[in-house]
């Protein structure tokens, strides 16, 4: 651990885990949504989190983090009045995620313009997550460096579109992960790199055909 | 890159400052500049002191159990008729003040954990404040502190879950020790001391939070920690050293970290959440969270 995984985070109480964990996960839910705050988010807690996330906050810090607030945010106790404001709408429900990291939780959100994410991310401990699952398929990011998900056709090609578009444009890749669901179904391609991705990068492989969706966060 | 034995450190600050050590590297560990490594020191320290502020001795925790013993320790201090006497009590205040922030949903740094966030501020105010410190001889502290917390991290844990709350509030204490004695003029030798005396007289505590939650006992004990870090201080100034050296002593807290029951790390089971009253209350958070 470097000597800031030890030193903070500065954050809002009880529980690094439980709490600001939490407000992460719901923060990068709605990075990854890429619309602002949504118009609905449907999140159910699995775990630890389902049996004491209550005490600890997790469901307020899980809203807090969808509203854009940060973990040192003192809103945080007040998010549920703080969400009705903003007119977003929400659920909490419980689920069995077997095999999962005991601090987990999926959420489903809709946005306004009925672009709609699922994601399911785990609290690693210290306030870190880790997004376990994107859009049904499997992953494995943090959101700490600047991460490019592609969607597409499991079929030739594809990743030698994204990384020579990615040499093109001068952005060196950190880490690449692939996955997809069955052989020729959907596929994954999650690739963190050492700086964004510029804008037309992303636009031009939108435009690619057998890929279906892009998603860029860039670090925070 | 970060020190994984505090024999390691103490052979680098032979010709060095043992801040001018951390910093270093620090900045090989993540890439980072002096600059920019110092700065976002500076920010967390800065934190540290606007936590303080925040305290609020009119907030309750979600249980019901946490808040207010801040202010009432302040208030007998105040009478002037402690046991320990003014300066101790206020530490003591302190450790409590931020275990209740914490608990009471208000901005605390972690160090290294949410439910140890007591301790570190605890030791570090009142002595700024009574030795009259800028800031910035804090945060070479606050460099002081994290290495200590880096090598138990890498040799054993600073997680209850993983080695009980001689993980949190062991590891807190140590790292307090060790930032005063740096502090008050000790070398790199009687900064390891001070860590590993505060570390073997916090071995064996368990991780038995009431309902899972960090309430009972965490916020008290941030005051025990605190106290075991300035004894451990002092005796280290004095020139007494651990018999056993330090990096056996983190060993043996993995080891009695590992050999610790899960009942009694952070499961909510036993130790202090196993008794009666904690098994109602238990019961009780239970129902709340079935509505």
């Amino acid at each position: 651990m470097n000597l800031f995984d030890i030193l903070g985070p500065v954050m809002v109480g009880p529980s690094s885990s439980h709490t600001a964990g939490a407000v992460r996960i719901g923060r990068i839910a709605r990075r990854l949504l890429g619309e602002g705050t949504p118009m609905r988010a449907d999140i159910a807690l699995s775990g630890s989190f389902a049996a004491t996330g209550h005490g600890h906050g997790t469901d307020r810090a899980i809203i807090a983090g969808l509203l854009g607030m940060n973990t040192d945010d003192e809103r945080i106790s007040d998010s549920f009045a703080h969400a009705h404001e903003a007119g977003m709408a929400y659920t909490f429900s419980r689920v069995k995620l077997p095999g999962e990291h005991p601090n987990t939780a999926r959420l489903e959100l809709t946005a306004h313009s009925g672009k709609t994410l699922s994601i399911i991310a785990a609290s690693l401990g210290g306030g870190r997550i880790m997004v376990r699952e994107m859009n049904g398929l499997r992953a494995n990011f943090s959101g700490d460096l600047p991460t490019l998900i592609v969607q597409n056709l499991d079929q030739p090609g594809h990743v030698s579109d994204v990384t020579s578009m990615l040499s093109h444009k001068g952005v060196n890749i950190a880490t690449m992960q692939l996955y997809r669901d069955h052989p020729g179904g959907n596929a994954v391609m999650i690739i963190e790199t050492d700086k964004a991705v510029p804008a037309e990068g992303i636009r031009w492989l939108e435009r690619s055909e057998g890929i279906t969706r892009v998603t860029f966060i860039d670090a925070e | 890159m970060a020190y994984e034995s505090l024999g390691e450190l103490q052979n680098a600050c032979r010709h060095h400052d043992i801040f001018e050590a951390v910093l270093e590297s620090d900045c090989v560990d993540r890439g980072v500049t002096r600059e920019q490594s110092l700065t976002q020191m500076r920010a967390l320290y800065g934190a540290i002191r606007r936590s303080k502020e925040g305290y609020d001795p009119a907030l309750r925790s979600h249980s019901g159990m946490v808040g207010g013993d801040g202010a009432k320790m302040r208030e007998y201090v105040a009478k002037g008729k402690t046991i320990c006497g003014e300066y101790i009590g206020g530490v003591i205040a302190q450790a409590i003040e931020m275990g209740e922030s914490n608990a009471c949903m208000k901005c605390i740094v972690a160090a290294p954990t949410a439910g140890s966030c007591g301790v570190l501020p605890a030791v570090l105010l009142p002595y700024q404040r009574r030795e009259n410190l800028p800031d910035e001889t804090m945060v070479k502290a606050m460099y002081v502190a994290g290495v200590i917390g880096q090598v138990i991290a890498s040799n054993a844990s600073i997680a209850g879950a993983a080695g009980g709350c001689q993980a949190e509030i062991g590891t807190a204490s140590a790292m307090g020790a060790a930032a005063l004695c740096y502090l008050a003029g000790g070398n790199a030798e009687a900064v390891c001391h001070a860590a590993t005396l505060a570390i073997k007289s916090m071995l064996g505590l368990v991780c038995d939070p009431i309902a899972g939650l960090v309430e009972v006992p965490c916020v008290k004990r941030n005051a025990a920690g605190a106290m075991i870090a300035m004894s451990s201080a002092d005796m280290a100034l004095a020139g007494i050293r651990s018999a056993v050296p330090p990096d056996e002593v983190i060993l043996a807290m993995r080891e009695v970290g590992e050999k610790m029951d899960v009942s009694l790390k952070e499961t909510g089971i036993g130790g202090i959440a196993g008794t009666p009253f904690g098994q109602k209350i238990a019961e009780q958070m239970n129902l709340e969270e079935e509505d």
